[in-house]
Formats: structure tokens, C-alpha cells, sequence
């Protein structure tokens, strides 16, 4: 339970800052913060405690077990050290960033995500479940972007931000898929579980792509070449972010990973060669680019690059020892980084600059800070009584036994030394050019002062344990680093020790060779900066990167063009063409006959007549299609002879519905055509016309053949259930009603609810809308002067009662003949709307004060809440009851709750339709009232 | 009867698509109307073509044990009043196309 608490404790801690609210001052949310770090560091010690004692804690929570899918958390060795170096250094930068961001800055939103990266970050390192793993992982991506883009003014640190991103998003991607495949291979995503199946993985088909997958996501986090350059760029962000992320936490994670999957997948010459390569490259090319860095933070930050090209190295050396001075380099390299940032920071802050070709001198201005920025410098180049010499020495120890590289074994010391020698002569550039050289130049602010003391106390801390560590490494690290490297390992640890005087042997001679070696380079710099900059070539990765993304969108914009160019037609014609090429295509390699062996039946005259209509309509509309007025008759004759064909064939319901639909359709494109051209011109050229005839010619052809070779083949329906259960299980006679409002009830509610959504949706695209009366094309048209005929509004007048009557009727019986929800709520609405055409909106508006959305929304809620009432008699939802009752003069009635659920149906088919048509016609009132009203 | 089935749906598609690829909005309204209509003939038709045997049980009607398919009936049927809303919605579409771009234009050279 600890360790929830400990990961949600910041998680959930994170909201603390943001909601405090400004006049609060400036101390409430850095302290908000801090007390959240404090308790989770306290959440922590149980699970410190238990881990010392070899039984770490964990804690599963099943959330799905049938996937393999649980909370799962524990705190081994490695673990505990991560969460030691995330709170710990976490609490002094949320101290350094009191003091450090200005008091206008956003400190709510700061803290906020400083606090939520933490717990992604301990989500991360806390996980025993591969995929829960991925999930920590890309939520450290995501608020780490929102940390580094955290002065979102800035046009760079959006830039810095939108890069982290996208490679460590990306790296997480590969990573994710690289932990599904180590999932399947091990049958268990649960690591603790999956660390003893070494053997097994290392010898499957799939261990070489899960690597390069899990490395993908590592390196790409990790910044290791040729990932490094989003890392450099990230320097954009507030120096606290900068010192937090770059020494002991996101930049860590990779290498966290590479720690954590080390007994599983280290061992095999794939491990030494990718992750020691990508390693010694980083390590060489970060710190060979750090010395010729002018921004401080920049100089960090390739040296950031180099020393955890340096960690991973040790990893990929893969003995047992160069992993144990991997994780005390990483230790090391946290402490004296994050003080050198927070260093960083203060100068930064004190001069208003950070290019040190402007920065000299400040050791008379502050010594104090110089002073622990030099010790923190020194540990970083590897000198003795500091902890950075201490863990480089047992790197220049292991790379003097690599047997594995054969003949070319000088290589790795060689290049060590090397790395050593730029090591030195950055540092000495951090420590010569910032805090000597002369008198500093042209300061925005001058002179500078030493920070207040609650700032540099940090920076104290933390070069105090360098110190401590460098001097006294038995009496401080020791216990902490052989718990995390036994627990790294998984095997009992060798023997090693952590002295500072080993007598005089090589890893000494080199630790020398660099430190003079590094201070003769920094003395020959100006011949070096000038060779640096003449044949250094210019294409590097970051520029590459950059390229290649403004390719792939200029690209995806041409592609994007020529798909969509801004013409519906084209959009739908390649849309059809790839329908009619899907069904071709099967259609010619098949070898089945078309027509089935059923036999036909006969065509009787009538019906023949009825589709001929239908055609010539059909077609006819298609020809005339620029006469609008005369396609909409062409259009109603097919409405209705498709509902002559649903009476043909046995389908009262369906001709009812399409009976009322097609009224209401014609008058809404009626109502529409007042607002659109009458005529069209002829806009298509012959070609274009062929094309389009082609096409509908394969469609159609398309669509009669599957209707014949259907309609020819015998088939299995399962209709036989419903017509089986309809009486006995729904208590109804018309099975079609019965499927709608109980055996399909769920997907009618769907369905109103789409019907709703569009009414509103219409209701919305109308709203403001000014139109002018329709045109043909340029000319006035002129409309009949009587508006309401006499005979006509006194018919309707008289009609409505019973036009109502009969959908009352309709709907009443709909359970057992042809009627229901649907088609009585059509006959409503459209007994309704010829009210108004025949008496004029404003009349009708008069009679009929009625606002349609509730009626919508009413009919939506009586149906969910039909739906929703079978819980109470603990059914599943919509499940539906009836009855039959005798009520004195009525004689028996059946009543079924399928009844209340078709009255919300009802309602909801009446609103939708009325509120349709009448906000149409109403289009030229209510603007006539806006006008009057604006005038 | 089956051939006139197959044929009707055919013709309704065709033209429909054919107005579907025309140059103005009213057109594509239209066509979308046709197609909705072949759409849901042809769904209606693989209930198969039965006279005179409407889906209700109980009444005698079905005795000889052939009776329409109720299934797609009662997909057409929601089919229908779906098909109506989204043909009202594509067409306050085009009124509010027309409202904002002064044309009735889907070619994209209304501008012109």
C-alpha cells in the first residue's frame, strides 16, 4: 500500500499547486509542492526499509487478469535507488525554483507538472508490468514536454519542446512494441517474473527485434547518438526542469530500462555491440562537442550526452562489474550534474547571460558559488577525493579487459582516455572561462551578486555529497550502490572495492593521461576552436531530423492536395472507384456462377408496370437533374413506387413509414429550393459526364448483380427466432415492431438518439443564417401572390383532430399490426406541418406554442429511462415486461413497457421532424425579425 | 420477378450515383435520396419477394409457415426515418454552404 500511496502521491499531489490560487503568494505552491514531495519521500521508506532487508515490497491489483492485466508495483534495490535520486533531488530543485523563477511567472502550473513528471517518473521505475512500464514511460514524454515548452512564449522552447516529443514518443512507440514482443516471448508481462527467463528469451526467434526495439525506446530517451540532439535542444527550458531532467530523471529512464532488462536481455555479442557502440559514440561525440559550446547550459548538456554515453557503455560491456560501476557512475553523475545546472542556473540568473564568451571573472564577484560550481566541475572531469573519480576510474578499469573486441582491444582504453581528455578540458572551460580569464564583458546585469542563501543550499548539498562520496565512498554510497547493483543483476555481486588508492596501475596512468592531457587541450583551445569550426561538417542529426520532418509534411500536403483538392466530386469519384475496383476484382477472379439454383418467380403485369416507373423516374431525374423543380416530381414518383413495392412485398410497416417519409422529404426539399438556385447550368464537360456515367454504370451494375445472385441463392435467415419468441417472449403480433422496441431495443435508442443529434446539429447550422430567396441563376422568381388558400387551410383545420386520432390509432396498435412509434410519429408531424403550410408559420405559431428540443429530448429519456427501469427489477437494460389487464369498458388491453419505450420513440420521431422543418421554414421570419430587430 | 428486383436496385443506384457526382448541391441531395431509396430496397429484398404475407404472427396469416422476413424490414424501417434526417441535414448543409460561400458549388470553383 506504501508504494500506491508513493505513486500517487504526486500524481494526485500534482493538482495541489495548480489549484492555489495566486494571491496566495508566491511561497504557497513551491510549498504545496515540497510537502508532497516530503510525504511521498516518507510513503517511500517502508519499501527503502524492506528492500534493504531483501524482500522488496510490491503490491498487484487485478484489473483485468484474464489479459494479464494488472496494477502491479515493487520496490527492488534498483528501483529504490531511482526513487531516492527523483524525490531527493526533486525536493532541492523545487527549493532551487523558488528562488530561481520569477514571481510572475506561472509557479501554480510549474509545480503542477514538476510534480506530475515526478510521479511518471516513479510510475516508471516503480512498475512491475512491462506495459504499465510504457504507459509511465510515454507520461514522462508527454509532461516533460510540457516542462521543457514550460515558457510556451518562447518560440524555441516550443521547438525544444515539440522534439523532445517526438523522438522520446517515438522511442516510446518502439518501446512499447518491443515490450509486446518480450510479452509473448516470456508468456508474462510481469518483470520481476520475467527476469529469470533469460536463457529462454536470449534463445528465441524474436530476441533480436525486441532489443533493437527496447534500445530503440532507450537510446532515443537516453539521447544517445544518433538520438542525442533533441537534448541540447531541450536546454530551452527553465534551468530547475533542466537540472531535474538532465541529471536524475528522464534522461535516466532509458538507462534505467537498460539496468532494469539486464539480466534478461544482456549476454549475447548483439547487447555488447549495439549498446556498447551506441554508447562510445556518445561518449566520445558529447564530449568532444561540449568543449565547444559558448552556452553554459549547452556545454552541460553535451556532457549530459557523453556521460550517459559513458553509463551505457559500462552497461553494454555486460561483465558484472562494469554494470556495478555503471550504476555508481550514474549515482554520481546525478549529484554533481543537477548542482552544476543549478550552478548553471545561478550565474544565468545573476548575470541575465549565459554565453561564456561573455561570462569572466565571477570568482571576485561570487566566490561562494564559484566555488561549488568548480568542486561540482571537477567531479565531473574525474578528479581525485570527487565522486566522479571514483566511478571513472572503474570505467578505465573495465575497459582495459575486453577481450571480446579481439585484436582491436586498445580501442576501448584508447577511446576512454580520450573521452577523459575532453572530460577534463571542458570542465576546465567551465571552470577557466566562467570563473577567471579576465573581467567579464558587456553583462546585461552587472555586477552580479551571490544568490540568496536559500538558493545555493542545494548546490551545497549536493557538492557535499560529492565530496562525501569521493572521500568516504565505503561509508556513504557503498551500501545503496550494492543494493542497486544486486538487484540490477539479479546474482550475487562480485567483489569490488571502492577505495581511492589502488596503488599505481593503468586505470591510474589513464585518469592522468587526461587530466593533463585535458588541461594541455583547453590551453590550446583558440587553434582548436578555429579547426572546429572550419571542418566540422555541417550536416549533423539535427538538421537532418529537421529536413526530413519538413519533407514529410510538404509531402503529406501535396498528398493531401491531390486527394483533396477542395472538389467533393473528386473526393467522391476516387471513393467509388476504389468500391467498384473492391468488387471487381473478386468478381473476376471468382469461379461461382452468378445466378443460384433457385428458381424464379414469375413476373406479374402490375408490378412489372410499378418498376418500370420507378426506372424511367429514376433515370428521368438523372437527366433532368438541372430542372429542380421537375426532378423532385421525377423524385416523389420513385418515393412512392418504393412504397408500393414494400405493400407488393409484404411490408405494411415499411410502406407506412415510407409513405409519411416521403411527404416530409418533399417538403423539406421544397422549402429548400426557395433558398437555392431553381435551375443549375450545365457545369460538367463531356468527358467529366462519361467518367460519371462509367461509374454509375459499374456501381449499378455492381448492385443489381449482388441483388440477383441474393435473390437466386437460397439462404438461412435468423428470423425464425424472432417470429418464434415474438408473441410469447415480446407479447406482440407485428414482429417488425416487436424487433424494434424489445429484441433490437438498444439499437433503436441508438437510432433516436442519431435522429436527435442531427435535428440539433440542424438546428445549429441554421441558426444566424440569412439567406435570399432562391434565383434562376441571377433572375427573381416569382411566386403564386395568394399564400394560403381558403380551401386548403379549412381542410387541414378540420383534418387535424383526425389526422392525430389515426396516429394515436397507429401508434396503439403498432404492437401487434402494422403501426408504432415511428410511423404515428410521422403521421403526427405530418398532420402538423401541413397545418402550417396551409394557414403560414406565423398562424400556426400562434395556435401551437411549442418548443421542439424538450419534446426531443423528453422522447430520448423516456425511452433510456424504459430502458434503464428493468434494472430495478434486476434485469439487464430494456428488458421488457407486459401484461394483459381488463379495464371496465375499454374490454382487455395489453400493456407492455415496449409501449413506453415506443412512446419516447414517438416523441422523439415528432420533435426531430417538426423541429427540422419548421426552424427551415421559419429561416425567412426569423430573419426578417433579426433585421428589424438590428435596424 | 427477381430479375426486376435486381434490375430496379441497378437503375436506382446508377442514377444515383450519377447526381451524386454532379457539380451542385441540390444534385448530390437527389442522388443521396436515390441511393437511400436503392439502399434500402435492396436490404428489403434479401428478406425475399413474398406477397401477400406480412410479418405478423399470430393471426393466421402465417399458418402455411411462409411469412416475410421481419429482420430486414425492421433494419429498413429504421433506415428510413435515419435516411430522412441525414438527407435534411446534407441538405441545411448545403443552405448554410450557400449562406456562407454565396454558392451552391461541391466542384470547389464556386469562387470563380
Amino acid at each position: 500500500m506504501p508504494l500506491l500511496l508513493l505513486v500517487l502521491l504526486p500524481l494526485v499531489g500534482s493538482l495541489l499547486p495548480a489549484l492555489i490560487l495566486r494571491p496566495a503568494g508566491r511561497t504557497a505552491p513551491a510549498l504545496a509542492a515540497a510537502v508532497v514531495t516530503i510525504a511521498a519521500l516518507l510513503a517511500a521508506f517502508p519499501g527503502l526499509l524492506a528492500a534493504f532487508a531483501g524482500t522488496p515490497m510490491a503490491v498487484y491489483w487485478p484489473w483485468l487478469p484474464q489479459a494479464g492485466l494488472d496494477l502491479a508495483l515493487r520496490m527492488d534495490g534498483l528501483a529504490a535507488l531511482f526513487v531516492l535520486l527523483i524525490l531527493g533531488i526533486g525536493l532541492l530543485v523545487i527549493l532551487y525554483a523558488q528562488y530561481y523563477l520569477a514571481k510572475e511567472e506561472a509557479l501554480g502550473r510549474f509545480y503542477s507538472l514538476f510534480l506530475l513528471f515526478m510521479g511518471a517518473m516513479l510510475g516508471v521505475v516503480l512498475s512491475d508490468h512491462l506495459l504499465q512500464l510504457v504507459v509511465f514511460w510515454e507520461l514522462t514524454s508527454l509532461s516533460s514536454f510540457l516542462l521543457i515548452g514550460f515558457n510556451h512564449q518562447s518560440r524555441e522552447a516550443r521547438g525544444g519542446a515539440a522534439m523532445a516529443l517526438t523522438i522520446t514518443g517515438g522511442g516510446g512507440l518502439a518501446l512499447l512494441a518491443g515490450c509486446l514482443l518480450l510479452g509473448q516471448i516470456a508468456g508474462t508481462y510481469r518483470i520481476s517474473a520475467l527476469l529469470h527467463m533469460g536463457d529462454l528469451i536470449r534463445a528465441h526467434a524474436l530476441y533480436v527485434p525486441t532489443l533493437l526495439l527496447i534500445l530503440l525506446g532507450a537510446c532515443t530517451k537516453s539521447a544517445q547518438f544518433p538520438f542525442h540532439f533533441w537534448l541540447p535542444r531541450a536546454m530551452a527550458a527553465p534551468t530547475p526542469v533542466s537540472a531535474y531532467l538532465h541529471s536524475a530523471t528522464l534522461v535516466k529512464a532509458g538507462v534505467f530500462l537498460l539496468a532494469r532488462l539486464f539480466p534478461v536481455l544482456s549476454g549475447t555479442d548483439l547487447w555488447f555491440f549495439a549498446v556498447g557502440g551506441a554508447g562510445l559514440l556518445t561518449l566520445l561525440y558529447g564530449a568532444y562537442h561540449a568543449l565547444f559550446q559558448h552556452d553554459l547550459k549547452g556545454l552541460l548538456a553535451y556532457s549530459t550526452i557523453s556521460h550517459l554515453g559513458l553509463i551505457v557503455l559500462l552497461f553494454g560491456i555486460d561483465t558484472p562489474l562494469a554494470a556495478v560501476a555503471g550504476v555508481f557512475h550514474l549515482i554520481n553523475h546525478a549529484t554533481f550534474k543537477a548542482s552544476l545546472f543549478m550552478a548553471a542556473g545561478i550565474i544565468d540568473h545573476e548575470t541575465g547571460t549565459r554565453d561564456m564568451r561573455l561570462i569572466n571573472g565571477l570568482w571576485g564577484y561570487m566566490p561562494r558559488t564559484a566555488a561549488l560550481a568548480m568542486a561540482a566541475a571537477a567531479a565531473m572531469a574525474g578528479v581525485p577525493l570527487l565522486n566522479g573519480f571514483l566511478s571513472k576510474e572503474m570505467f578505465f578499469a573495465e575497459t582495459l579487459h575486453l577481450s571480446a573486441l579481439g585484436p582491436a582491444r586498445w580501442l576501448a582504453p584508447l577511446a576512454a582516455t580520450l573521452a577523459g581528455v575532453f572530460a577534463v578540458a571542458y570542465s576546465a572551460r567551465f571552470i577557466h572561462d566562467v570563473f577567471f580569464n579576465g573581467q567579464p564583458r558587456d553583462l546585461p546585469k552587472f555586477p552580479p551578486h551571490e544568490p540568496p542563501r536559500f538558493m545555493q543550499l542545494p548546490v551545497v548539498i549536493l557538492v557535499g555529497q560529492c565530496l562525501l562520496v569521493g572521500i568516504f565512498p565505503g561509508l556513504t554510497v557503498a551500501p545503496f550502490l550494492a543494493l542497486a547493483a544486486g538487484d540490477m543483476l539479479g546474482a550475487p555481486l562480485p567483489d569490488y572495492s571502492l577505495a581511492i588508492w589502488h596503488g599505481f596501475n593503468a586505470p591510474l596512468a589513464m585518469s592522468l593521461v587526461a587530466l593533463v592531457g585535458g588541461l594541455g587541450l583547453y590551453s590550446a583551445r583558440r587553434w582548436l576552436f578555429a579547426l572546429h569550426h572550419q571542418h566540422w561538417p555541417a550536416m549533423d542529426a539535427l538538421a537532418l531530423f529537421q529536413s526530413s520532418v519538413e519533407r514529410m509534411v510538404s509531402a503529406a500536403g501535396r498528398l493531401t492536395h491531390v486527394l483533396e483538392n477542395g472538389s467533393l466530386q473528386r473526393a467522391t469519384a476516387l471513393l467509388l472507384l476504389a468500391a467498384v475496383a473492391a468488387v471487381c476484382w473478386p468478381l473476376a477472379t471468382t469461379t461461382a456462377a452468378l445466378t443460384g439454383p433457385l428458381r424464379l418467380s414469375p413476373i406479374d403485369g402490375l408490378t412489372l408496370v410499378g418498376a418500370l416507373l420507378m426506372m424511367g423516374a429514376a433515370v428521368l431525374a438523372a437527366l433532368w437533374h438541372r430542372r429542380r423543380f421537375t426532378v423532385l416530381i421525377a423524385l416523389s414518383v420513385v418515393g412512392l413506387m418504393v412504397v408500393l413495392a414494400f405493400v407488393r412485398f409484404s411490408a405494411p410497416d415499411l410502406a407506412l413509414t415510407q409513405l409519411a417519409v416521403e411527404v416530409v422529404t418533399i417538403l423539406l426539399l421544397i422549402l429548400a429550393l426557395f433558398f437555392l438556385p431553381q435551375h443549375g447550368r450545365p457545369e460538367s464537360r463531356p468527358l467529366r459526364r462519361g467518367r460519371d456515367l462509367l461509374l454509375a454504370l459499374g456501381m449499378g451494375g455492381g448492385a443489381g448483380m449482388l441483388t440477383w445472385s441474393i435473390l437466386t441463392r437460397p439462404f438461412a435467415a435468423i428470423s425464425d427466432f424472432y417470429l418464434a419468441n415474438s408473441l410469447p417472449g415480446g407479447g406482440g403480433a407485428n414482429v417488425v415492431n416487436v424487433i424494434l422496441v424489445d429484441f433490437r431495443g438498444f439499437d433503436t435508442l441508438g437510432e433516436i438518439t442519431v435522429l436527435a443529434v442531427a435535428a440539433l446539429g440542424i438546428f445549429a447550422l441554421l441558426d444566424n443564417l440569412c439567406l435570399e430567396a432562391g434565383t434562376v441563376e441571377g433572375l427573381p422568381r416569382r411566386y403564386a401572390d395568394e399564400r394560403h388558400t381558403l380551401v386548403l387551410s379549412l381542410l387541414t383545420r378540420l383534418l387535424l383532430p383526425l389526422a392525430l386520432l389515426v396516429s394515436i390509432h397507429l401508434f396503439l396498435r403498432g404492437h401487434n399490426a402494422p403501426g408504432g412509434g415511428f410511423i404515428a410519429g410521422l403521421v403526427t408531424a405530418v398532420a402538423l406541418i401541413l397545418q402550417s403550410m396551409a394557414s403560414g408559420i406565423a398562424w400556426t405559431r400562434q395556435q401551437w406554442r411549442m418548443r421542439y428540443q424538450p419534446l426531443i429530448a423528453w422522447g430520448v429519456l423516456i425511452a433510456s429511462a424504459t430502458g434503464a427501469g428493468s434494472w430495478l427489477f434486476g434485469h439487464p437494460f430494456l428488458t421488457s415486461a407486459f401484461g394483459h389487464f381488463s379495464l371496465p369498458l375499454v374490454g382487455e388491453l395489453e400493456l407492455a413497457t415496449a409501449m413506453l419505450f415506443d412512446f419516447g420513440v414517438y416523441l422523439a420521431v415528432v420533435g426531430v421532424v417538426m423541429l427540422i422543418l419548421a426552424t427551415l421554414g421559419n429561416l425567412n421570419l426569423r430573419c426578417a425579425e433579426a433585421r428589424k430587430g438590428g435596424g | 420477378m427477381e430479375a426486376l428486383a435486381a434490375c430496379t436496385v441497378a437503375v436506382l443506384v446508377a442514377c444515383g450515383v450519377y447526381l451524386l457526382l454532379r457539380a451542385r448541391t441540390f444534385s448530390v441531395v437527389v442522388g443521396l435520396s436515390l441511393l437511400s431509396y436503392a439502399v434500402n430496397l435492396f436490404l428489403f429484398f434479401t428478406g425475399r419477394l413474398l406477397a401477400s404475407a406480412p410479418p405478423l404472427v399470430g393471426s393466421g396469416a402465417g399458418a402455411e409457415g411462409a411469412i416475410a422476413d421481419p429482420l430486414p424490414q425492421a433494419l429498413v424501417l429504421t433506415a428510413i426515418v435515419i435516411g430522412f434526417a441525414m438527407t435534411a441535414f446534407v441538405l441545411i448543409l448545403a443552405l448554410r454552404a450557400r449562406g456562407e460561400l454565396g454558392n451552391d458549388h461541391v466542384d470547389g470553383k464556386g469562387g470563380r
